[in-house]
């Protein structure tokens, strides 16, 4: 516990961040007190991420001040803060999926015998009471890409731990765990409270932050927006915090209600059967109808982006069938077999969609070359096609013969979208449709979707953005931890009722 | 920054094009200076009769470079086109009546026969190939490396270390013999690059094969059939060289084994001098043909400076590496303009 009048462990004053000009961060102040959990809330891109890589040394570029038990510290990398007894827990994990569990929780400390080479059986019998002292039992000889997700988080928790980190840093920890993998970690939690270790707890489970920590810092546009002890803050009071009140953005916000369609009546287009992918999401089930637009909701990891990937063909589904207008789309013989199904995928990154040294005209006609032509190519034909498209979207600069990487991001979601404008899909995977996007084109991308909805194409938007769903969506379900978990349809919906269901 | 184009001083825009070509250009410009320089250093040089010889040294290697084009478009390599081609050439001595004094099992069958069943083993080698790289997933690099070893394998069972020296009529005639004044194996490898070309240029396949070298992910998303595509390039691969392996048998005179161990590297560097990415999706044909003239002009020069052989070896080496070098820059250079735009 805090002696009084003791430096808090970790304290920060007046850190701002730009990346590229733009402000990341603007003079956050943050404090971390010895035995404390402190949970870290704020939607993507709140700058919550941002200030714990500065904490771990990953930005070295920064102003304002940090101090460590009260001196004045100042990481230049990742080593710096570890070797001061900072470890961060990444999102992205950083074991190496091909050594053993022992390899990598002893990861550039393994005992070596006298002629310098790794004591293996020392290792393993070392990595396992380690690990037994966590309170996981793991055979440290497997390899560590073999064990489920969460139990690969776990060794790499159990790594940063074992590294002597007096704080740590976690994001994410429990979007990829099972509920008793969750209790696991809460009662880990503990013991490291009790032992005087400081945690930064980041999730976007609001339950799992208010039950686990001492408080709670929220953020929203690169500002701390309020702190207070978990205990004071329920549920509504941290959404409140991080979506602000409605005028306080120039851009609609969204926290107001906006009202959803009843449930159409029109025929299922797309029926989804226990779908599933084990460790990634499922099985669920759902069904799409023609002239819909359904919005499929969850934080990121929760599967959502996952189960859009089964449907276009990407991913193998190991379980479930998919039908479109009742016919079994043969998904296991990849993205060909989705296409001929009927179904359109436009994925999250443009990178994986667009062909950036190509031209306009190539990155739309590739989807209709077998269509508009039998062995030779048609190059006037593919060139009207694009020149059509151009023109109804709105494509700047109009020009069908730029290299597509030369066009802006709202731009180039445009032409991918084109791609399956000439013969309209009978369903069409939209993955982030307008992530990064001006709100001009966000708008246009709204128009589109809207327009083939008239056509009565069935429309899903997977997003893990809940204005991208709200703006789009006739009706709603959200994801939550790999399966379906509530739906939202012929009422009235805000931001705040989403978040509180994923 | 959409404008960039148009708000371009001339000056700066021709500075683009030329940059932005540098892979067309650079082999073009060599072949050029390389013509130049040996015309003038040597009189035997820049003759009719030499052009005429330049052309039937490289028509084997053109032959195989052209499927391998269809490779590396895709961002795969084959490693096993010299081996696959000594294999079909000696399948198509054991498949016609040898003399006796060379003691090879032979099977003979009807000329045409033989080439059709010879051609078909080289189709069956590239169809493992493509299985291997596509349905199993073993990198192109490894699988077509075994690919090599087991074609070698073949080859060398069928002849057990002895040389083979007849070869069906047909065939003899275009690999050795001419109309007019003109080789008859310059014309197979003509009419070969012109159908390569074509494919590639006005074909849905042929678009595919660039689609996939440009972005495999994104073809994938589009619909477009990945695996088949790049199965179907090593397959031509290998068709491509089986042809070269049947006809280089009656150039030679002769099928013994080893005996197209230069071109692997051969081939591997025409295309890459010829300028097409060896990251994929960017080149074609017409770079080819530059690179395959280029390798022959040097090849045929040297030799007419009476350059030593030995330091001969050495120098197409240094020739490949510049062109490795010209290669990952021109893919640098294409990359960081995409990313200002």
């Amino acid at each position: 516990m805090v002696s009084p009048g003791a430096p808090p462990r970790l304290e920060l004053s007046g850190i701002s961040k730009r990346f590229a000009g733009v402000a990341a961060l603007e003079g956050v102040d943050f404090r971390l007190a010895a035995g404390e959990v402190h949970g870290l809330v704020g939607e993507n891109g709140a700058g919550k991420s941002t200030l714990m890589k500065i904490i771990a040394g990953v930005h070295a570029e920064y102003e304002g001040e940090m101090r460590l038990d009260g001196r004045p510290v100042r990481f230049r990398n990742p080593r710096e803060a570890r070797d001061a007894g900072i470890g961060m827990v990444h999102q992205e994990l950083s074991i190496v999926p091909a050594l053993s569990v022992a390899e990598n929780v002893l990861l550039g400390r393994q005992p070596l015998n006298r002629l310098g080479l790794v004591a293996w059986r020392r290792m393993r019998a070392a990595a396992r009471a380690q690990l037994e002292a966590l309170g996981l039992d793991i055979d440290p000889a497997v390899p560590a890409g073999s064990l489920p997700l969460g139990l690969q988080q776990m060794v790499e928790l159990a790594r940063v731990l074992l590294s002597g980190a007096r704080i740590l840093i976690l994001d994410e920890p429990t979007s990829a765990l099972s509920p008793p993998e969750v209790e696991w970690l809460f009662a880990l939690l503990d013991r490291l409270r009790a032992d005087g270790r400081s945690v930064v707890f980041i999730s976007h489970f609001l339950d799992d932050v208010l039950r686990v920590s001492d408080s709670v810092t929220v953020f929203r546009n690169g500002r701390r927006v309020g702190s207070a002890a978990a205990r004071e803050a329920g549920k509504p009071w941290l959404i409140e915090r991080m979506i602000g009140a409605g005028h306080e953005r120039l851009e609609e916000s969204y926290s107001e209600a906006i009202p959803l369609a009843p449930r159409s009546r029109a025929p299922v287009v797309l029926a989804v059967e226990e779908l599933g992918v084990e460790g990634l999401f499922g099985p669920a089930s759902l069904e799409l109808h023609a002239g819909e637009v359904l919005g499929l909701y969850g934080f990121m990891g929760s599967g959502q982006l996952d189960l859009a990937r089964a449907l276009s063909g990407k991913l193998r589904p190991d379980r479930g069938t998919v039908r479109v207008d009742g016919r079994v789309a043969r998904l296991g013989r990849g993205t060909p077999g989705a296409k001929r199904a009927g179904i359109a995928y436009v994925p999250e990154s443009r990178r994986a969609m667009l062909f950036a040294g190509e031209s306009v005209t190539r990155n739309i006609s590739i989807a209709v070359l077998e269509r508009i032509n039998r062995l030779l190519l048609r190059p006037r034909q593919e060139r009207r096609i694009a020149e059509g498209h151009v023109r109804r979207l709105g494509i700047r600069p109009a020009r069908v013969d730029l290299p597509v990487g030369q066009l802006s991001g709202g731009n180039q979601q445009k032409v991918a979208l084109a791609r399956w404008l000439t013969h309209l899909p009978r369903v069409l995977l939209l993955s982030e449709p307008t992530r990064g996007m001006d709100v001009g084109a966000k708008d246009d991308v709204v128009r589109i979707v809207r327009g083939l909805r008239e056509q009565g194409v069935g429309i899903l938007v997977v997003s893990s953005e809940p204005e991208t769903v709200l703006s789009l969506a006739d009706r709603i379900l959200v994801m939550r931890r790999g399966l379906l978990a509530e739906e939202f349809a012929g009422e009235a919906v805000g931001k705040d009722r989403l978040l509180a269901a994923a | 920054m959409p404008n960039e184009l148009t708000e371009a001083t001339p000056r700066g825009r021709l500075a683009e094009t030329l940059r932005g070509q540098l892979r067309n250009l650079a082999p073009f410009a060599t072949l050029i200076a390389l013509i130049a320089l040996f015309s003038a250093l040597s009189p035997s040089f820049a003759t009719l009769a030499n052009l005429g010889n330049v052309l039937q040294q490289v028509s084997i290697t053109a032959i195989i470079a052209v499927g391998l084009t269809y490779v590396i478009l895709c961002a795969e390599i084959d490693l096993s086109v010299a081996a696959v081609a000594n294999a079909t050439g000696i399948l198509l001595a054991v498949l016609t009546v040898q003399d006796a004094s060379t003691g090879i099992a032979t099977l003979p069958l009807p000329g045409g026969l033989a080439i059709l069943v010879a051609l078909l083993g080289s189709l069956a080698l590239g169809g493992v190939t493509a299985l291997g790289v596509t349905r199993i997933g073993i990198p192109s690099f490894i699988m077509t490396l075994a690919m090599l070893q087991i074609a070698s394998g073949i080859g060398a069972l069928l002849v057990r270390g002895q040389i083979a020296y007849s070869v069906p009529d047909l065939l003899l005639t275009l690999g050795s013999g001419s109309i007019g004044p003109v080789p008859w194996v310059v014309v197979v490898a003509g009419v070969v690059l012109l159908l390569g070309h074509l494919v590639l240029t006005y074909t849905r396949f042929g678009r595919y094969i660039y689609m996939v070298g440009g972005n495999r992910e994104a073809a994938e998303h589009s619909g477009v059939g990945v695996r088949a595509v790049v199965g179907t390039a090593l397959v031509i691969s290998a068709l491509c060289s089986g042809l070269a392996g049947m006809l280089g048998v009656a150039y030679f005179g002769s099928a013994q084994q080893n005996q197209f161990d230069n071109y692997l590297l051969d081939a591997i560097s025409a295309v890459v001098v010829g300028g097409t990415s060896l990251f994929g999706g960017q080149g074609g044909i017409g770079n080819t043909i530059l690179g395959v003239l280029v390798l022959g002009v040097l090849n045929n020069g040297l030799d007419h400076i009476r350059m030593d052989s030995f330091l001969k070896i050495l120098i197409r080496g240094l020739v490949l590496l510049l062109a490795l070098v010209i290669n990952v820059y021109a893919q640098r250079l294409r990359s960081r303009r995409r990313s200002a735009a």
